[in-house]
C-alpha cells in the first residue's frame, strides 16, 4: 500500500497561496477523512456529564422554562461545573 | 417545555456530540472540550431568551461555544504556550478513535492549516453547515467562508500530496466509520 509523506513544511503562510483547482474527486476524499475523524467523536453520543448539567437546568427552571435567570452564576446549578470559571459578563453570540 | 414541540433540552442534547466533536477540533483536548461544551450549555440557557425559535439551534449552539473558546483562549495564552503539547499529540489520546496511518496524517495535515481555515472547512465538511450557517456562526461573510474552505482544501491536498485517485483512498475502516450520519 501506497504511503504518503506528511511534508515537513511550516504550518502555514498568510493566505500566499492561491487555491488551486482541485478535482470534486479530491475535494469528496477530504471529506470523506473530515467526516470519519468527526464521527469518532460523535459516535460516543452524550457523555452523562452533559445529561446531568441539562436536567438540573431543566428542573430548577420548570414553571417558567423560557425564562433565563440573569446574573445568577451557572456553576450553582451543577457540582461538577466549578472546574471552570464561567464568564457571565460575554453575551453569548 | 419550549415554544417549539419539542423540549429545548432535548434539541441542545442532540447537539452534544457534534459541538464535542467541534470543541475537540478547536481546542485539540478532549477534556478541555468538554469544558467548553458544558460552559457553552450553560451560556445558552442562561441565554435562552436570545434564542430566535425556528431558527437553527444547532448552529446557535456552535457560535456559543466558539465565543466561549475564543475568550478562554485569548487568557490561556498569556498563561501557556502551548504546553498542553500539540494539537496531533492529544488527539492521539481520543477513545475510541479510528486508528489508521491514513487518519493520523490526516489529522496531523490539518492541525498545520491555519486556525480560521481549520475551523471553517470543518464546519463545512464535518459538522455539515452550509456556508450561510458556517458564515453566521464564524461572524464572516459567506464569501470568506468559501475562500477559507478552499483554501483549506488545497493545502490538505498538497500537505498530503493528493496527486490522484489511488494515492488516497479511504481503507475499510475508514469507509466503515463513515456510515455514521454528517449531523446528529
Amino acid at each position: 500500500m501506497n504511503r504518503r509523506k506528511v511534508h515537513p513544511i511550516q504550518p502555514y503562510m498568510e493566505d500566499e497561496v492561491a487555491p488551486k483547482k482541485l478535482s470534486s474527486d479530491i475535494k469528496a476524499r477530504i471529506g470523506q477523512q473530515l467526516r470519519a475523524m468527526y464521527s469518532d467523536v460523535v459516535s460516543q453520543g452524550v457523555p452523562e456529564r452533559f445529561a446531568d448539567i441539562l436536567r438540573k437546568l431543566d428542573e430548577k427552571n420548570s414553571g417558567a422554562p423560557a425564562a433565563p435567570q440573569e446574573g445568577s452564576s451557572p456553576n450553582e446549578s451543577s457540582p461538577d461545573a466549578g472546574s471552570k470559571p464561567s464568564e457571565q459578563a460575554d453575551g453569548p453570540v | 417545555m419550549g415554544p417549539s414541540d419539542k423540549p429545548i433540552r432535548e434539541t441542545m442534547l442532540e447537539a452534544v456530540p457534534s459541538l464535542r466533536a467541534f470543541a475537540i477540533s478547536l481546542c485539540g483536548n478532549v477534556d478541555r472540550a468538554d469544558d467548553l461544551v458544558q460552559e457553552a450549555l450553560l451560556r445558552a440557557w442562561a441565554n435562552l431568551d436570545s434564542f430566535q425559535p425556528g431558527t437553527n439551534m444547532s448552529a446557535w449552539l456552535f457560535t456559543i461555544l466558539r465565543n466561549v473558546f475564543r475568550s478562554e483562549y485569548r487568557k490561556r495564552r498569556r498563561e501557556v504556550e502551548d504546553a498542553d503539547g500539540s494539537y496531533a499529540d492529544s488527539l492521539t489520546s481520543l477513545p475510541n478513535q479510528t486508528s489508521n496511518l491514513e487518519m493520523d496524517e490526516f489529522r496531523k495535515a490539518l492541525e498545520l492549516l491555519p486556525p480560521d481555515q481549520r475551523e471553517s472547512l470543518i464546519l463545512v465538511g464535518a459538522s455539515g453547515f452550509s456556508y450561510d450557517e458556517a458564515a453566521q456562526i464564524c461572524g464572516c461573510a459567506v464569501g470568506t467562508i468559501k475562500s477559507r474552505v478552499n483554501r483549506a482544501r488545497s493545502r490538505l491536498a498538497s500537505i498530503l500530496s493528493i496527486e490522484s485517485t489511488s494515492d488516497f483512498g479511504p481503507d475499510h475502516e475508514t469507509r466503515a466509520a463513515m456510515g455514521g450520519s454528517r449531523r446528529p
